[in-house]
């Protein structure tokens, strides 16, 4: 069963206030929703909104043995599922499109791109490592969860404090409280973020960046862009959807660029003002 | 392991001899799966890929139609010895079902599926062998075999892959390079140099990106040449054989010569 069209006078409405370049939320095309976060009392917990999109991501971690294919590092694992009530779900054992889309993004996003230094995970070698589980709730889907989610990751990433290690000898390994010993932050080596951008068919209608659920749906493709703030870009991917001259996915890109230059030091200031609230004291 | 193998060496070759911007060896069959109402097994190197192509036809399950146009189904199979080691994939793999629904996607705007409402277009891609570049293999022979099955498209599609080493880009590469090197994949129809499908999974820095982007689009349409020569060979060949039968016709005769 496949979820219901739009209605045409939505469909009427959106694509001739976009020929006008106005976007029924009231942004201009070229806008991206600004991020809220809220950050739980743990280390590693994040409630990200764009807009009325929301996403919890949390932080965990294990200590486990190693692969034996590589004893040097740890692991990651990232848990995504779209939660029924959030998200208009399709009644079926496999995994929907766009399920399947996101799983695959933040991926590529958090685990390809090796934002997160996997051999500083390391307590052991060959025998304790440290296996970091990134778990991803949707609550609502307001459009565009990919770069919700994306976001919420690697700031929960960034978020979190791990436990202190210290290693006697050959093989003793203590692990200390936070009580006793300030957590450490994860080895974060980039923060890549996600921008999608939204194409239509007609080719006088501008693309538009960070599309809601009706300008998602009714879009003749997506182009998503992970890039982080040192102009790298992570992951670039347009699947079909209306062709576009390369000159236009360029200038895309450099609109990523400065939004992600701009959400970076947004991500930061939210980042130390929370930890400020915390009480660290080093005795 | 011994020596490194070097990506590219100062006289300007590839580890496997080629020169920077020069593509494999391109080899395209469009007969080999006769059943199906198009087919093409094409070889870029030692990358190979057999899709094949039916329809339009009635759809399985009505409630995948669309009144006003028809729906592309894709399955892609990767075949477990299709790379080194062989690795038996699992029928609901992510990784499987994304790549199904990249070339899903690409085509949806090129395939005149307005002409065909209520139908359903199947397109089933085996991936036989894999040597670097799977997803620029994929898109062409569904290309050519979409053209076999005489689907209308509004143009080809043409992929290829490109990849940038420090500064020095170059195109087509095999699975040492992509394990090596930032690379993306790019699917261009000839005709307006406009893009369709570009996936990059590698970091890149955005300078660099745009060179590369541009020299894949550019590639594509070489690859264009190719392709269309191919068709045109084929069509010639098929025209040829019923030559015969159309010569004939007039004659009334039963007896058909056919070489």
């Amino acid at each position: 069963m496949r979820p219901p069209s739009p209605s045409i006078p939505e469909k009427e409405f959106l694509n001739s206030a976009l020929k006008q370049n106005l976007r029924i939320d009231g942004r201009i095309p070229l806008d991206m929703r600004t991020p809220v976060f809220i950050f739980g009392p743990e280390l590693g917990w994040v409630d990200c909104s764009l807009g009325k999109t929301r996403v919890v991501a949390y932080v965990d971690a294990k200590m486990v043995k190693p692969t034996p294919e590589r004893p040097f590092e740890g692991m990651i694992t990232i848990h995504s599922e779209l939660s029924p009530y959030g998200v208009q779900r399709i009644n079926s054992p496999r995994p929907s499109e766009e399920e399947v889309t996101i799983t695959r993004m933040l991926d590529k996003i958090i685990k390809r791109s090796d934002a997160l230094d996997k051999e500083s995970l390391c307590i052991l070698a060959g025998q304790r490592v440290w296996h970091i589980r990134l778990s991803l709730h949707f609550l609502a889907d307001a459009g565009n969860m990919v770069d919700c989610a994306c976001l919420a990751g690697i700031v929960a990433l960034r978020h979190f404090r791990r436990p202190e290690v210290e290693v006697i000898g050959d093989d003793e390994v203590i692990v200390h409280s936070p009580l006793e010993r300030a957590p450490m932050p994860l080895a974060i080596h980039h923060s890549p973020f996600c921008f999608t951008f939204a194409f239509f068919a007609d080719p006088e209608t501008p693309p538009i960046l960070d599309p809601t659920q009706l300008e998602q749906r009714l879009s003749a493709g997506l182009m998503s862009i992970a890039l982080n703030a040192q102009k790298e870009i992570c992951v670039l991917q347009k699947l079909g959807g209306v062709p576009q001259d390369t000159e236009e996915i360029l200038r895309l890109v450099k609109v990523a660029v400065a939004q992600a230059k701009e959400l970076s030091n947004t991500v930061d200031a939210k980042l130390t003002a929370d930890w400020a609230t915390r009480k660290v004291e080093v005795r | 392991m011994g020596s490194r193998i070097e990506i590219l060496n100062e006289a300007g070759f590839r580890s496997d001899g080629r020169r920077q911007f020069e593509l494999r060896d391109l080899t395209i069959d469009l007969a080999k799966h006769g059943e199906a109402d198009g087919s093409a097994l094409i070889s870029h190197g030692l990358t190979q890929v057999l899709v094949s192509v039916y329809g339009p036809r009635e759809a399985k399950m009505r409630s995948h139609t669309f009144h006003d146009r028809a729906n592309i189904n894709v399955e892609v199979v990767v075949a477990s010895f299709s790379t080194g080691e062989r690795r038996k994939r699992q029928r609901g793999d992510k990784r499987v079902l994304e790549f199904a629904a990249t070339i899903k996607s690409t085509f949806e705007p090129v395939i005149r599926t307005n002409l065909y409402p209520r139908s359903q277009i199947d397109i089933y891609v085996q991936v036989l062998q894999q040597d670097g570049s799977t997803l620029q293999t994929c898109i062409n022979a569904a290309t050519l075999a979409l053209m076999n099955a005489g689907i209308p498209m509004t143009d080809f599609v043409c992929a290829v892959t490109g990849g940038v080493h420090s500064t020095s880009p170059m195109l087509d590469l095999s699975t040492l390079e992509e394990n090596d090197i930032p690379h993306v994949t790019v699917a261009v129809m000839p005709k307006t140099k406009k893009v369709v499908l570009v996936t990059m999974e590698t970091r890149l820095h955005v300078d660099r990106f745009e060179e590369i982007l541009n020299l894949a689009r550019d590639a594509g349409a070489i690859l264009h040449q190719e392709m269309k020569e191919a068709i045109l060979a084929r069509s010639a060949t098929l025209v040829a054989l019923a030559e015969p039968v159309t010569k004939n016709q007039n004659k009334g005769d039963d007896d058909v010569v056919m070489d």
